[in-house]
């Protein structure tokens, strides 16, 4: 009898834990799968569009804008500023150069000039020789850019395509005091056409050309206007400027109506403040430090409020003519 | 813990079974087992250890739709989507805070099918509707009562101070396909103890339900009282939860199809430096949603400089293919 009712016993507590097991078993795999589920979507990748890698540009820019960037850095910035372009925007170069007094592998071109700011016409002089000696056919406009500029390469080649790399052209923030026909902001990034850099370069060869001041973009705008080098107008369909030297909020912030602030003086287009200062198509912006490196790339490619319809589209109707207006201080 | 209490039930159910005839047994052993595992989960759902990971049947993150989801359904029916979604932004303000009052009015306000601002006082450079109230709980309830009975056609609510910036175009594509008939509590969601309540700096979304529930519990001096019953005073964020948990509504994380928050309440550059710090090869792609609705924290300019980065600044030549449409604002210049 006791020998039974063990074995029934027995039976019992198997069924017993049978029951409970398969139930419990039942509960977590309910609950896994719905885990699982989760953490599968939360591992698939941004899917922030891809920008089109520089050799698949759209056609409309034409296959004559490649863009040769060279950076104006040195060894101390390395690490803290041109790091983070090199990270960012950079990458959109067709062909990208950094200009330091030491050679590296960043890596970084040493030109045989000493950091410095007395040094800097002598050091953009020597970078301009460098890229014709060695980098001509690899490019056809050539973009001078700071450690510190941010610049957004696709509304750069939008603003070239309409223009002709073998005739002597260059572009940026034009600036009016000291030279004629005026000067291109350092700051602000300017870019050169083929024909520009190589008459550039002619001129020192022959003399025409001398270091006779150390301001780099005035100094290199009075070469220019010597080799008969014109400065075309950035700005946009509305007027509306594409290159800047501060930061953004030097314009965008809307202020009351007041006589030009120091930063706009030398405007050879005479400046707005507020909203209509700069084009959607911004290309540039100076004194960019590391954080806001990023920041820009995130505002520009990044965060977008979507399906929205943006009021500027230049690509429909008629463009409205801009009208230049010399300011004579 | 859990395997350690069920094994003791285990055990003692063993004891229990000598009890039982042998006939069936195993069957009896079996129901009963199952049964014993039945009220050991109920149990240890109900115990505050529960880990906060499992998801009680009220989902805790609500997603944008996705692309394929969008795809199912028809032109039609996206354009009805699109055309029926309209926001009512509550904006709360004060004198004080005059000049991100003014920003937001000259900013991202203007892109709320119909933003109304509430203010704590009367001021005599911006208009607003006075609730005439000091204490912030009680003003939040009178301009959310208000809302509620001015709502007209709008089904969904955003609250939000002026020193948060918000993309209301990505707030109406993340409630896109979310019923407003049901109770909808979405943000930044964050747990303090037992509760989970949507951080104020991020701004809250409510649905019509939702607020409708809310405004009727408002009415109850128990559950929501209007002077809060505690020694120390629950700020409003952690006050709107509690209330509206009596109600069956739970905060929700507003996240994209990635499961990236949507609404931040920090600024953009907070954000990035945290990602510099964290994802150094990785920073944007790191850091926030391309489909953000919320940053806060920034400046008067910087939300200036932000209408501008968020809604002009762009490379040209990349297009998106939306399935929405939403238009630029009337009469506005810095968009």
């Amino acid at each position: 009898m006791r020998k039974v009712r063990n074995m029934s016993t027995w039976i019992f507590t198997m069924g017993m834990v049978t029951g409970f097991l398969s139930l419990h078993l039942l509960f977590s795999s309910m609950v896994s799968v719905e885990k699982v589920n989760n953490s599968v979507q939360g591992i698939k990748p941004g899917t922030g569009h891809q920008d089109p890698p520089a050799g698949e540009r759209d056609n409309k820019t034409g296959n004559d804008t490649r863009i040769l960037c060279w950076i104006m850095t040195g060894p101390k910035n390395l690490e803290t500023r041109t790091k983070h372009v090199k990270e960012t925007w950079a990458k959109r170069c067709d062909k990208v150069l950094f200009m330091s007094s030491v050679k590296t592998d960043f890596p970084t071109v040493e030109l045989n000039v000493s950091e410095g700011r007395d040094n800097l016409y002598w050091k953009t002089i020597r970078a301009l020789q460098y890229i014709h000696q060695h980098h001509l056919d690899e490019a056809d406009w050539f973009l001078k850019a700071d450690d510190d500029t941010f610049v957004v390469l696709e509304n750069l080649h939008h603003i070239l395509s309409r223009h002709d790399p073998e005739k002597p052209f260059y572009l940026g923030r034009r600036f009016m005091p000291f030279i004629r026909q005026g000067y291109m902001s350092g700051g602000a990034g300017y870019v050169l056409s083929k024909e520009a850099l190589r008459r550039f370069v002619k001129g020192f060869s022959t003399g025409e050309c001398t270091h006779f001041s150390s301001i780099e973009d005035m100094a290199l705008g009075k070469c220019l206007e010597t080799m008969k080098v014109e400065p075309a107008d950035s700005r946009d369909e509305h007027g509306r400027q594409t290159f800047h030297p501060y930061p953004p909020d030097y314009y965008i912030v809307r202020q009351p109506s007041r006589p030009r602030p120091w930063y706009l003086i030398y405007d050879h287009y005479a400046p707005v403040e507020g909203p209509g200062c700069c084009s959607d198509f911004v290309i540039s912006f100076h004194y960019i430090y590391a954080v806001q490196q990023y920041v820009l790339e995130y505002l520009t490619y990044h965060l977008r409020p979507y399906g929205y319809k943006y009021r500027f589209k230049p690509d429909e109707k008629a463009q409205v003519n801009k009208t230049e207006n010399i300011n004579l201080l | 813990m859990l395997f350690l209490q069920l094994f003791i039930f285990s055990l003692v159910q063993h004891l229990y079974a000598t009890m039982l005839s042998e006939g069936g047994s195993f069957i009896k052993g079996v129901v009963l087992g199952g049964l014993f595992c039945l009220v050991v989960s109920l149990l240890s759902s109900f115990s505050s250890v529960t880990e906060s990971n499992t998801d009680d049947h009220h989902h805790h993150h609500v997603k944008a739709a996705s692309k394929d989801e969008l795809k199912h359904f028809s032109d039609g029916q996206l354009l009805e989507l699109n055309n029926r979604i309209q926001v009512y932004c509550i904006i709360m303000v004060q004198p004080k805070n005059l000049v991100y009052w003014a920003t937001t009015l000259d900013t991202w306000s203007k892109h709320c099918d119909k933003p109304v601002f509430y203010t704590s006082e009367a001021s005599k450079a911006l208009e607003a509707i006075d609730l005439n109230e000091k204490d912030d709980w009680s003003r939040l309830r009178k301009a959310l009562t208000h809302a509620y009975k001015n709502a007209g056609d709008l089904r969904w609510f955003f609250l939000a101070q002026p020193t948060t910036f918000a993309i209301i175009e990505n707030l109406k594509y993340l409630v896109l396909t979310k019923d407003p008939e049901e109770p909808f509590y979405l943000g930044r969601a964050v747990k303090s103890g037992e509760l989970e309540y949507v951080e104020y700096d991020g701004g809250i979304v409510l649905s019509y339900e939702a607020l409708k529930r809310l405004v009727q519990v408002f009415q109850d001096e128990e559950k929501c009282p209007e002077k809060g019953r505690a020694l120390w005073k629950l700020s409003e964020d952690k006050q709107l939860a509690v209330c509206l948990k009596y109600t069956g509504v739970f905060a929700e994380n507003g996240e994209d199809t990635n499961g990236k928050g949507l609404f931040n309440t920090k600024s953009v550059d907070s954000l990035i430096q945290d990602s510099m710090r964290d994802n150094p090869t990785d920073v944007v792609e790191g850091c926030c949603s391309d489909l953000a609705v919320t940053f806060n924290g920034m400046s008067p300019n910087q939300m200036q400089v932000m209408m501008f980065g968020v809604y002009r600044l762009r490379p040209y030549g990349h297009d998106f293919h939306d399935l929405l449409t939403f238009y630029p604002p009337e009469g506005s210049d810095n968009d």
